[in-house]
């Protein structure tokens, strides 16, 4: 699932599909499949993996029935 | 520009500093003697930051010069505590847990004993009145006030 | 809820949740403890800052010989003795130093060492800055405007189709949400709508900015400063000079408050240019006038929204279109204002746009959970309308729609445990809630949320050989976390807190810890800290394991002692961290635990705030009569000191509601750079503030952990604004409510016949 602005920028799509096992891998597979979303997500994005929000975790798994999304990145005070 | 040689009494103690004329008195503990447990906060009298006492009158050190010290006795937060035994104030302020950064801690003790020195009996209302040139922006000032008329207390009942 | 039904394990505590004193108490009571200013270095000159006058104005070129001509002036810098950097730090580098032109009033535009603070002031009037003057805008909305003066060439708004061709001062445009807000509408049996307005406010800490920097002629720099963040201040200020990361070591000095104003730079960059140029030490103290007008303020505001409501209190769809300007560079908080607008609530149909807008203002730096008090301003003034239209209890009102555990949130995932429905059932059952209120008076309830964060962390903890223990944390203490993370390790190990000594260690030190924001210091610290004490609890059994002659797996950690684990493992009197500690020179060396972690699973947190305030209808001024917050803190290591995040955050909202307002004026200066001018509010103005914790674990964190910092200014906004809006008759959309505004607000009313 593809939060806010993420969504315009893969051409409107709120859900996409990725294979990946990791945050890693579902960016890269993002990046690829909607080029627009390439520099957004290389700027910095955070990713919630079953309600769990992730900042900057590469490795940290995605198991195949997790509840993703890919949000905006988050900046605290 | 020649600077002017001040002789004060500094918590108690004879002590003698050079200073330019326009320097304040804020500006003359913290760069000259080294107490800065006054602060800087404003600059302009209204944080309550710098507060010292001046011959038993509580002052913005900010907005004293330090030539006007000649003369006279001055307490700042440094002389509060006697030997390594707190005064109540600061001993209620840690209890209480009254500070967060503690910026403003020094300015509240000094201020806060000038007003009990006054009135040793403040209502919640008085102490806030008597704190109100005195700005915090970590506590919402209610463990501040609780700490204050906790202190008042136990000094009244000489503990 | 229970802890077994997060899946946290039911502990009980002997450490965390009292109230010890904390390690640097004495030291702040005293005078003794060392804050930015209370730095000095052999031969250390004064650097001063040279601001713009002028909001909006070309700098043609600047001459500074007359200047560096005076006697005891050592070093000018301006713009061009800073190193070129990538796209990410250039509005950094930009904001510390302007380049081509001055963007806001205060802008620093060059910079000068000198022997003194009255040499450094003479300098700054020498140098000659020929300024061509440029139109201006301020105003959030002027600047969105067409015909308004725009401040970069090279920002096109992004988010909008198709895509524009020329510049303009709207950064982009995002949309966030889920599902058909028309058709949610459609649904609704009340539907309100109204627009609403925020100035900007100051994080307003204490202590300004102050640093002192020193870099030697083998290129080797070091940094004192206060700030949020030591390690982040070190990579960028070495990028902005050019420097190795590992040439520059920089040590946060205590800091006097940061509220999200110090996770940035400002002048510590320069104080390290003046002092590589002049060979000598440069302090740089803001004055508390450069603070207000170049020091990070948060957001003003334009918004609007929409939210419909059956007559049985469902809310049918929510709506917001919000407008944030963050001064002169992208970056306002408005995205994090969009996603967080309507998460209270369990929507099917919810929709928030955001507008990240650039004006002639200094540069917003973040301020406690960014752009989320003045989301929920807006939205919960709406929500409290909505209930008394439908002549519902606002707290049933909110009941009926709160998100609880498995709700879809308005930003995206679905929330995990969380405490929302807990605080609005305790605000309800507090006895301030049903306390008779008088003439004038109203009372005012609204919730908030914020995220909380993790992020990079690395804690050190030694073992000394008395059995003492030495804690070096690489976040700044901003609000008493040192007590906490020594309750924690110390509740890890079995000793008592006195044992633990708690330092915020260098950047020379430790690995890599991100700033102290987002409320991430108890989560992620602590949670580091928890893992180091088992890293440590592993090797002291490892000894313990070795001294008896069984295997390591054969030790268990219990209360403080290594004992065998079973009767298999052999009979051995237990060994107390002391013990093992003592003989550590001749166990294999030195004890210690360690932990690098990049922290996830910080909890969200939700907080309710109840408000009485009285309305003086001659005057129009507000005042607050009674205060409580509730919040979820998941768990409360250091009671007080999450009473005092409580408290601060609410008399912070108090100021924003009723006082605090960058003012500029036609000339686009800031008309009240003081503490005079910009009033912040003071003891006489407030009543205690009593609080209530509530605590549902966090499932990500070993204790159940959430952070408490930020959430506590979020509700505060609207929560005044509706009890004076009560007390007023009239319902009041601008902040700050100030004595005019609320009185024009009951004239009007008067007026139209309503009150
Ligand atoms: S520094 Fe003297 S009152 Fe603020
Ligand atoms: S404790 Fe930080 S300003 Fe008072």
């Amino acid at each position: 699932m593809l939060g806010g602005p993420l969504r315009s920028a893969a051409g409107g799509a709120a859900q996409v599909d990725v294979e990946a096992v990791n945050i890693r891998e579902l960016l890269t597979g993002l990046g690829d499949a909607h080029p627009k979303l390439k520099p957004i997500i290389d700027k910095g994005v955070a990713v919630s993996i079953d309600g769990q929000i992730y900042r900057d975790a590469w490795f940290q798994p995605i198991s195949p029935d997790s509840e993703v999304h890919v949000l905006m990145p988050l900046a605290g005070g | 520009m020649t600077a002017i040689a001040v002789a004060a009494t500094i918590n108690g103690e004879a002590t003698s500093f050079l200073c330019e004329a326009e320097e304040t008195l804020l500006d003359a503990l913290r760069d000259r003697l080294g107490l800065t447990g006054a602060k800087e906060g404003c600059g302009t009298g209204d944080c309550g930051a710098c507060s010292v006492v001046l011959d038993g009158r509580l002052v913005c050190s900010c907005l004293v010069l330090g030539a006007e010290a000649e003369g006279r006795e001055v307490e700042t937060i440094e002389g509060m505590a006697l030997g390594d035994h707190l005064h109540p104030l600061q001993q209620k302020f840690l209890d209480h847990a009254a500070l967060q950064c503690g910026v403003c801690t020094p300015g509240f003790l000094v201020a806060a004993k000038a007003l009990l020195d006054q009135n040793p009996s403040p209502t919640e209302e008085e102490v806030r009145f008597g704190l109100a040139g005195n700005l915090c922006r970590c506590t919402g000032y209610d463990k501040i006030v609780r700490a204050v008329m906790d202190a008042a207390e136990s000094m009244r009942d000489g503990r | 809820m229970t802890n077994s039904e997060t899946g946290l394990k039911e502990r009980q505590f002997k450490i965390v949740g009292t109230r010890p004193l904390r390690p640097d108490g004495i030291d702040k009571v005293t005078g003794r403890a060392r804050f930015g200013a209370d730095m000095a270095a052999p031969g250390m000159l004064v650097g001063k800052i040279l601001r713009s006058p002028h909001a909006h104005a070309r700098i043609r070129s600047i001459d500074a010989t007359k200047a560096l001509v005076l006697p005891g002036v050592k070093a000018v810098v301006t713009h061009e003795d800073f190193a070129e950097v990538g796209a990410d730090l250039q509005d950094v580098l930009e904001n510390v130093m302007a380049q081509d032109k001055a963007l806001y009033d205060g802008h620093a535009v060059a910079a000068v060492a000198a022997i003194s603070a009255g040499v450094a002031r003479k300098a700054l009037r020498l140098i000659e800055v020929d300024y061509e003057i440029l139109p201006h805008v301020t105003d959030v909305e002027a600047a969105m405007a067409a015909e308004a003066p725009v401040l970069h060439d090279d920002i096109v708004t992004s988010g909008v189709e198709p895509a524009p061709k020329t510049p303009s001062n709207v950064v982009h445009r995002h949309e966030f949400g889920h599902g058909d807000v028309a058709e949610g509408l459609a649904q609704a049996d009340v539907v309100i709508e109204h627009d609403f307005k925020t100035a900007a406010t100051h994080q307003g800490y204490i202590e300004p900015h102050a640093c002192v920097g020193s870099v030697g002629p083998d290129g080797q720099g070091e940094l004192w400063c206060c700030t949020q963040g030591h390690f982040w201040v070190r990579n960028t200020c070495a990028a902005l000079l050019g420097m190795d990361v590992s040439h520059l070591r920089v040590t946060a000095s205590e800091i006097g408050g940061g509220f999200g104003g110090k996770t940035t730079v400002f002048i510590d960059p320069v104080a390290l240019a003046l002092s590589r140029k002049a060979g000598r030490p440069v302090k740089i103290v803001m004055s508390r006038e450069e603070v207000f007008r170049a020091s990070g303020p948060t957001s003003s505001t334009a918004m609007t929204v929409k939210i419909g409501v059956r007559r049985d209190g469902r809310i049918t769809a929510g709506e917001a279109v919000l407008k944030f300007q963050g001064g002169a560079f992208a970056g306002s908080p408005v995205d994090l204002g969009a996603m967080t607008a309507f998460a209270c609530y369990d929507l099917e149909h919810v929709k928030t746009v955001a507008y990240d807008v650039v004006t002639n203002r200094p540069k917003q730096a973040a301020y406690r959970a960014p752009g989320a008090p003045m989301a929920a301003f807006a939205v919960e003034s709406v929500i409290d309308e909505l209930a008394s239209k439908i002549g519902m209890d606002p707290i049933e009102l909110r009941l009926k729609n709160a998100v609880e555990n498995g709700s879809q949130s308005s930003y995206g995932p679905k929330f995990g445990p969380v405490g929302l429905v807990e605080t609005l059932v305790a605000a309800r059952e507090h006895e301030h809630y049903t306390a008779p209120l008088g003439a004038n008076q109203g009372r005012g309830i609204a919730s908030g949320f914020w995220f909380n964060f993790g992020g990079q962390t690395c804690v050190s903890l030694n073992i000394n050989a008395d059995g003492s223990v030495a804690l070096a944390v690489g976040t700044p203490d901003i609000g008493g976390s040192r007590a906490s993370m020594g309750q924690m390790a110390a509740e890890e190990l079995g000793i008592g807190y006195d044992k633990v000594r708690t330092i915020v260690a260098d950047t020379a030190s430790l690995g890599y810890n991100d700033i102290s924001e987002g409320s991430r210091v108890t989560f992620s610290t602590g949670l580091a800290t928890i893992q180091a004490a088992r890293d440590a609890i592993g090797k002291l059994c490892g000894r313990a394991a070795q001294t008896w002659g069984i295997s390591p797996d054969a030790v268990v950690w219990e209360d403080g002692y290594a004992r065998p684990a079973g009767a298999n493992a052999g009979e051995f009197p237990p060994l107390s961290l002391a013990e093992i500690a003592e003989t550590a020179a001749k166990t294999g060396g030195p004890i210690a635990g360690h932990c690098e972690v990049n922290a996830a699973g910080a909890g969200v947190s939700f907080a309710t705030h109840l408000v009485d305030a009285e309305v003086d209808p001659e005057t129009g001024r507000a005042k607050i009569l009674r205060y409580t917050v509730v919040q979820d803190a998941g768990k409360a290591i250091h009671p007080s000191y999450v009473e005092g995040q409580y408290q601060g955050g609410a008399v912070q909202g108090v100021g924003w509601a009723l006082n605090e307002e960058y003012i500029y004026g036609e000339d686009g200066r800031l008309q009240n750079p003081s503490f005079l001018d910009y009033r912040i509010p003071v003891a006489s103005d407030l009543p205690m503030i009593d609080t209530v914790i509530v605590e549902v674990p966090n499932p990500g964190h070993p204790y159940g952990v959430r952070g408490v910092g930020e959430t506590s200014i979020v509700p505060p906004l609207a929560a005044i604004a509706n009890a004076v809006s009560a007390a007023a008759g009239v319902r009041l959309t601008e902040l700050p409510m100030s004595p005019p505004r609320v009185l024009r607000g009951i004239d009007e009313a008067a007026a139209n016949g309503k009150a």
